[in-house]
């Protein structure tokens, strides 16, 4: 509001906590104090590593101890077998923490959900007995008499504190820099909705696979530091189970997919546990554990997403009503309203020219002994408006699935301007020039309709600048600007329809597949919907469109293909293709066939 | 991460008792073929009572769709809750060393159960069952998570009730084997396989046979049609829960005769089940009480092979191979659609 710019940024909170933490830290001369605001500072450090990965990405992982234990066995050992000083040590362990979370993440991101989970569970627990056969079952810090600073060991634990904090300075930056970068809308998009992220254009391997390895390298960096702060490791401290629950127990608690989650995770929790467990750990020896326990149910039941975002719910809540009852779908109506432009227009004939742009040949693809495409064989002209029809089941979708990526045909080719798309991940084939829209709609829900937008644009911008403005640039194509800074999941039926086509706009294609896009739309609607599918075409974007619709239909396409039990029955003009006997008795049916006769 | 684990196995009985045999006794057999008879043997002993856990908890899988993560702490329940009624309770004294311990165990099945049924009516049932029908992924991340609270809840407060210090069942079967020529089976392995066994028959009757089985089955296979024929949902998930954890429970009172256990036992036992249970196909019962037996084979078999720390380590790395490789195909289908 008033603030000015500079106190509201992220990164002034960030030095002030920083600045108010030195001060707390000078202010302790208590030994075992000065040693919990270490810890308190540590695990942040792996919270964060946690919400760098499982946050952002909505890919829980159950095993990031693997990472910690890593780091801390990586400092350690290099100190007692080659004598190498942590200065090092900590820069080592984190290559270390880095390649082995791309060792694992690589075969582990196949998996989703509560697999991904488990599977990540095994990582640590494997490591831990490995470590404890090897015969690190517990390894002290030798301590260095002469040059203590050299090795990192210093009388004065203030100094621990300061490296500490260091360390989480350091892993708050790069997460909030990712945080508000394509990364960060990446990695939201894919965790809201990965195949719509994908056929965007989003390479959700590579993001994942990114992300993976600074989160192992954060996790491996704080661990380091933990080994030195300790003075020993085994295998249970640094690769256990509460390791791993630890950085999610706090990142869950204090809010996930946020910087400040985890950081206000630790401040809460750590202090508490560690507490409790000093005064009570002789009477009661798992009081931490508890105390993780409980918080991580209590969240769960009460504030799902964590504190942070409890509480920014609730302060919206009590100051900006107003905002949702902005009269932005007013604007929206004008904006669409100004497309239409009458359905009679002529379209230009010498858009759609001699020069096939897709070439199927032969494909098919079977689902065990389900032929859902049985050899199809079809052409789409350069700037034609292409409509496929067919009953339910005919393998419309299917079709579309194995166009862009997400199924592989089993055999057959398909070229897209020469090149061949089979084998082709959905996000190269986006890159190449296909957008795609879903028969029931996806979206990201929980990001603005511009962001939803912005994600499809990554694919053909180099920086976020750009994408923004490609962004916006189709929403104003669709009639969507007004909605701009809307939340994706308020959106009406139609309105996610336009954005899920400006986020295939975005991505500026040359041909774009639409699954049902007029489904589940009013009359008037379709009636808003079908001018703006014209003049994209007019402008010279191809467009293969599925629809069940026939009267729309009709008006909308040039050329109709007709599927039935997965083979391509008819190809024509629609006025022709409708009255094919085989074409009625498949799809359109007697009623059809009498209203033809009349 | 406070409390010590069990380091390794408790030695493999029947293996110690062959080295000092002398050889004059033995048959013709060459040793390797002798250990690996031997090593097969255990191997199947120990999966029936694996296979016992991964049935107790396939079913809940299967009934609620729900990955119990704390299923490794509610057997650990069981081996305390065993325990206690065969030292403390008496049963040791009322029934003597030989069926005392076996009593415990199934008696250990209702205790557990009713922790399991509480647990479910107050936390479990508000994120899952008709709470989160037709919710964005039914919850399935809550439920992970919430598991995973009452997991460390159980494991550390197990530390403050029970303490740290490794218990186990003394019974004497434990330390007498009987000789099937040249294999030696240890008679508490070979009464812990026979009971789990039979208790994973009277589930599989239970489930085929009975009213109250078969809505089981109906509520699993689709909770919407489950509704509208009348059945009570939550309640048949709350029964799936608690019958599942009782199993294990019982699974944990059997092992408890042979295994040292301390509150962190779980751990140890929590992969097992999850690799059984994956190999079986997630969800069928029948496929858990395979999944089980092979996993016991596997983990007695890497014994061979590699040292006895490794052994877990080895079930973890089939885990593994198996999520990565067969994930469709052992998991059922893919029902996504574009």
């Amino acid at each position: 509001m008033g603030m000015p710019r500079i106190l509201r940024s992220p990164y002034t909170a960030v030095a002030a906590v920083a600045i108010a933490y030195i001060a707390l830290a000078y202010l302790i001369d208590n030994k075992y104090y000065q040693l919990m605001i270490t810890l308190m500072l540590l695990w942040s450090v792996m919270a964060l590593s946690w919400n760098m990965l499982s946050g952002y990405s909505g890919l829980v992982s159950f095993g990031h101890a693997s990472f910690w234990g890593l780091g801390a066995y990586t400092v350690t050992l290099a100190l007692v077998k080659f004598d190498i000083t942590p200065w090092l040590g900590i820069p080592l362990g984190v290559v270390v923490g880095a390649a082995a979370a791309a060792a694992i993440g690589y075969p582990t991101f196949r998996l989703r959900g509560h697999y991904f989970a488990l599977a990540m569970l095994a990582y640590p627990l494997a490591l831990l007995y490995v470590f404890e056969w090897l015969g690190y079952q517990e390894v002290p810090l030798p301590m260095k008499r002469e040059q203590p600073a050299l090795y990192m060991q210093f009388a004065d634990q203030r100094i621990y504190v300061l490296l500490a904090l260091a360390l989480l300075v350091a892993s708050m930056l790069i997460s909030l820099r990712l945080e508000r970068s394509r990364f960060g809308l990446s990695l939201m998009a894919i965790k809201q909705n990965e195949p719509a992220a994908e056929a965007a254009g989003i390479n959700a391997l590579r993001w994942k696979l990114l992300a993976i390895m600074l989160s192992g390298a954060i996790g491996a960096a704080g661990g380091g530091m933990y080994a030195l702060v300790l003075l020993v490791v085994t295998p249970p401290t640094v690769f256990g189970m509460l390791v791993s629950a630890q950085g999610l127990v706090l990142t869950l608690f204090g809010g996930v997919g946020t910087v400040w989650g985890p950081v206000i995770g630790a401040a809460i929790l750590v202090p508490l546990a560690e507490t409790l467990n000093a005064e009570l750990g002789n009477v009661l020896p798992g009081i931490q554990g508890v105390v993780y326990g409980i918080a991580i149910i209590l969240v769960i039941l009460y504030a799902p997403e964590g504190l942070y975002w409890k509480a920014r719910d609730w302060l919206a809540k009590g100051r900006a009503a107003p905002v949702a009852a902005e009269p932005a779908p007013a604007v929206a109506q004008v904006a669409s309203l100004r497309t239409n432009f009458p359905v009679t227009a002529p379209r230009p004939v010498a858009m759609s020219s001699a020069v096939p742009i897709l070439q199927l040949q032969s494909v098919a693809r079977s689902f065990g002994g389900l032929r859902a495409l049985d050899s199809v064989s079809f052409e789409v002209r350069k700037g034609t408006l292409q409509g496929i029809i067919g009953p339910n089941g005919s393998g419309k979708t299917t079709l579309f699935n194995v166009l862009n990526g997400f199924l592989r045909p089993d055999h057959g080719r398909i070229r897209f301007n020469g090149h061949s798309l089979v084998g082709m991940k959905p996000n190269a084939v986006c890159r190449l020039g296909i957008g795609r829209t879903f028969q029931v709609v996806r979206t990201f829900p929980r990001m603005s309709v511009l962001h939803n937008a912005m994600v499809g644009a990554f694919v053909r911008s180099r920086d976020d600048a750009r994408a923004e403005a490609l962004a916006r640039e189709a929403l104003e194509r669709v009639g969507l600007t007004g909605r701009a800074n809307a939340l994706a999941g308020a959106l009406t039926n139609k309105e996610r329809r336009l954005m899920e086509l400006a986020r295939a706009l975005a991505s500026v294609p040359e041909l774009i597949l639409m699954d049902e896009t007029l489904a589940g739309l009013a009359p008037q609607e379709i009636d808003d919907l079908l001018p703006l599918l014209k003049q994209l075409n007019t402008e010279g974007l191809t467009i293969i469109i599925i629809e069940h619709t026939m009267h729309a239909m009709v008006r909308l396409a040039d050329d109709f293909i007709v599927l039935d039990h997965g083979r391509m029955i008819a190809q024509g003009k629609p006025a022709d293709v409708v009255h094919i006997p085989a074409v009625i008795e498949a799809y359109l049916g007697k009623r059809w066939m009498s209203r033809v006769a009349n | 991460m406070r409390g010590g684990r069990v380091a390794e196995d408790v030695p493999n009985i029947g293996a110690a008792r062959r080295r000092t045999t002398p050889p004059a006794l033995m048959t013709d057999l060459p040793l390797w073929l002798e250990n690996l008879l031997q090593t097969l043997a255990t191997g199947i002993l120990v999966g029936g009572t694996y296979a016992l856990m991964c049935v107790g908890l396939s079913l809940i899988f299967g009934v609620m769709r729900v990955i119990n993560f704390a299923q490794g702490d509610f057997l650990m329940l069981g081996m305390y809750a065993a325990f206690y009624l065969y030292t403390g309770v008496g049963l040791q004294a009322l029934m003597g060393p030989y069926i005392g311990p076996i009593v415990a165990a199934f008696l250990a099945g209702p205790i557990v159960f009713a922790i399991a049924w509480f647990l479910h009516r107050w936390l479990m049932s508000r994120v899952s069952g008709t709470a989160t029908q037709g919710v964005a992924g039914e919850g399935h991340h809550a439920q992970l998570i919430l598991t995973l609270g009452i997991a460390l809840v159980l494991q550390n407060g197990g530390l403050i009730v029970f303490g740290s210090m490794p218990q186990s069942i003394r019974s004497p079967l434990s330390k007498e084997a009987w000789e099937l020529g040249p294999v030696l089976l240890n008679k508490s392995r070979v009464v812990a396989f026979c009971v789990a066994v039979g208790v994973a028959l009277l589930l599989y009757f239970f489930m085929n046979r009975s009213v109250l089985g078969k809505a089981l089955r109906a509520a699993a296979d689709n909770a919407d049609a489950a509704i509208y024929m009348g059945i009570d949902v939550d309640r048949a998930h709350r029964l799936a829960f608690s019958i599942g954890i009782a199993l294990t429970a019982i699974a944990g009172g059997l092992v408890a005769m042979y295994y040292p256990f301390q509150p962190y036992v779980g751990l140890d036992f929590v992969i097992i089940m999850y690799t059984g249970v994956v190999l079986g196909g997630m969800g069928s019962i029948l496929g858990a009480f395979w999944g089980g037996m092979t996993i016991g084979l596997v983990q007695q078999l890497s014994t061979l092979i590699l040292p006895i720390q490794l052994q877990n380590t080895a079930i973890f790395v089939v885990f593994l191979v198996i999520v990565l490789f067969r994930p469709q195909g052992l998991f059922g289908r893919i029902t996504e659609r574009t």
